[in-house]
């Protein structure tokens, strides 16, 4: 198994921890004389650098929402002289107004450094021709990967997005091993180069598949894996973190969170404490290092739980299991939270259906409703319409048995719902609330 | 044995909106293909058209190039005299010999009335009418 930085990915948990208080530490000191913004924060909780006496103790720092980079957009939480800057990005605005992000060469770096970890570690290398299909641009995504891949050596083919019959040209032609996307786009990839009379698994050279962006399901990874014969590595970031980040190994069991550079805590989201080891809550991270734009426990807004056994792979930093849905896509619908992601699991079970779907919630006098739209695959289609109820039916059991409330289901025609090059929107909220 | 009485029916499965019914319609005129009977069974959102044409093949291909969910279904068109007792003859027999009909739908040809059905067992129903004098039609044949 080969690494990128053998010493630190297999560092003991004890010196790990005593380096990230020493680095907690440092950045804290350094922002409270020199960022306005984290200064006024800190002065506001009553807490001083001084306080922070173990690891333990960043429970006592506040915590940065996305809503603070919005409020202070542009450059209002930078925290290095200007002069230092060499590269900003904006975020998508999926939720909201666009936020921008900065960066200091050390930032490039230390990104840079982060991924070219994981690509390592799921055996990537000079031998490998690395097809980057997210967005370039001001999305982080493409240029993230693009600067990994040319770390560990590998070929970049940096095609972006769109023009997918291209990419499927590329990916033949020149003998592409692993491509970066949303896992939504590769399926969609792997269905346009069907029609193409292309196999992905047959046809080309294409080995794993770097996927992230979306949360998805193992069962969708299963998917992926046995219908284009690769590795579908779950790969984890967002721009406020620098970007795309951390990733599993090719154990494919829970994501690498490089401990030097990131301090992870799960939270309850209703008491705002952490939850019990192995349960689920929202996703706080710390960046260690970073220098222009610092994270200090930012709300990243992800729901995930994390795994504290050593992996098999040797490296000893913490992992996260993979991210089950956003707090702000969370639907709360009669009273019970319901994720995109599980619906995607229930359908997975069921083969007759493929893995596009559709969530419409309504709300009728005072009950809200929920109904579900999944594509019948053609060569489940019977003509026999007793036949199709009973797909209906055992696919509303099953959503009713994972989600714990009850949902209308509607079998729609083949290629009939949207697709999503980006970040897939499956959720449909008509209550006027 | 009884493969020539074996009619390509095709099903088709849509979505209940608008406009769903006069697209398929428009691509069969468009292809010059004449729809001798056709029936829509109605499920919750969606329905199965279910339709027999003079040139089976030509109409899957289109509907398949539109990305129609289209299949096959064997069926017997089964002639039945169009006078009252006509339609009771003819699944008399059937009931006699103990065979289910799945679905059925009817037309009135030129030349004479016609039952489609759709069995489980279909050279079983076909031998059965057959041996009871019943005309079973051939695609061919119908008008």
């Amino acid at each position: 198994m080969a690494y990128l930085d053998e010493h630190m990915e297999t560092i003991s948990r004890e010196e790990l921890e005593e380096l990230q208080y020493k680095l907690l530490r440092s950045q804290v000191t350094r922002l409270y004389s020199s960022s306005p913004f984290y200064h006024a924060r800190m002065r506001e909780a009553k807490v001083h650098p001084d306080d922070i006496r173990s690891l333990q103790d960043i429970v006592k720092l506040p915590f940065v929402h996305k809503k603070d980079l919005r409020d202070n957009y542009p450059e209002g939480m930078l925290s290095v002289p200007r002069r230092e800057v060499i590269r900003y990005h904006a975020s998508s605005g999926t939720t909201g107004k666009p936020t921008v992000v900065c960066y200091t060469r050390k930032d490039i770096d230390t990104w840079t450094e982060s991924l070219a970890r994981g690509l390592t570690s799921i055996g990537l290398g000079p031998d490998d021709v690395i097809q980057v299909s997210n967005t370039y641009g001001l999305f982080s995504g493409g240029l993230g990967f693009h600067y990994a891949a040319e770390r560990i050596g590998a070929a970049v083919v940096p095609a972006s997005t769109g023009n997918t019959e291209r990419q499927i040209e590329l990916i033949l032609d020149l003998g592409v091993t692993a491509m970066a996307a949303t896992p939504s786009y590769m399926l969609h990839l792997g269905e346009v180069a069907e029609k193409m009379g292309v196999s992905i698994k047959k046809d080309t050279k294409l080995k794993v598949g770097l996927l992230g962006g979306e949360p998805w399901s193992i069962k969708m990874r299963d998917r992926i894996d046995e219908w284009l014969g690769i590795k579908g590595i779950n790969c984890y970031g967002s721009s406020e973190m620098y970007g795309p980040m951390f990733t599993e190994c090719s154990e494919q069991d829970g994501i690498h969170i490089w401990g030097d550079i990131a301090y992870a805590e799960i939270l309850d989201q209703e008491t705002g404490g952490p939850v019990a080891p192995g349960e689920k809550g929202e996703l706080v991270l710390t960046m260690l290092q970073k220098e222009a734009l610092p994270m200090i426990r930012y709300r990243v807004g992800d729901v995930t739980e994390m795994v504290d056994e050593p992996c098999a792979c040797g490296r000893t930093h913490p992992k996260i299991r993979r991210i089950f849905g956003r707090v702000d896509d969370m639907l709360i619908i009669r009273g019970i939270n319901v994720f995109p992601s599980q619906v995607e699991h229930a359908l997975m079970g069921i083969p007759e259906v493929g893995e596009h779907f559709q969530i419409v919630v309504d709300r009728k006098g005072a009950l809200d409703t929920m109904l579900v739209r999944v594509e019948l695959k053609k060569e489940a289609f019977t003509d026999n319409i007793v036949q199709l109820m009973d797909l209906r039916e055992r696919i509303a059991y099953r959503l009713r048995g994972i989600l714990n409330i009850k949902a209308a289901v509607e079998l729609v025609e083949p290629d009939n719902l949207q697709r999503f090059e980006g970040k897939a929107k499956r959720v449909i909220d008509r209550r006027d609330i | 044995m009884y493969q020539k009485y074996r009619i390509k029916q095709l099903s088709i499965f849509s979505e209940n909106r608008p406009g769903r019914l006069a697209a398929l319609a428009k691509a069969m005129m468009e292809e010059d293909v004449n729809i001798y009977a056709f029936s829509i069974a109605e499920g919750a959102g969606y329905g199965v058209i279910r339709a027999l044409v003079d040139h089976p093949e030509k109409a899957f291909k289109k509907l398949s190039s539109m990305g129609v969910t289209v299949r096959y279904t064997d069926v017997l068109a089964v002639e039945m005299e169009d006078r009252p007792g006509g339609l009771y003859e003819v699944v008399r027999t059937l009931a006699e010999a103990g065979i289910n009909i799945e679905y059925s739908y009817a037309y009135s040809g030129k030349r004479c009335a016609v039952v489609i059905l759709r069995v489980e067992d279909i050279d079983r129903a076909a031998e059965t009418l057959l041996d009871k004098g019943v005309r079973l039609l051939e695609i061919s044949q119908f008008t």
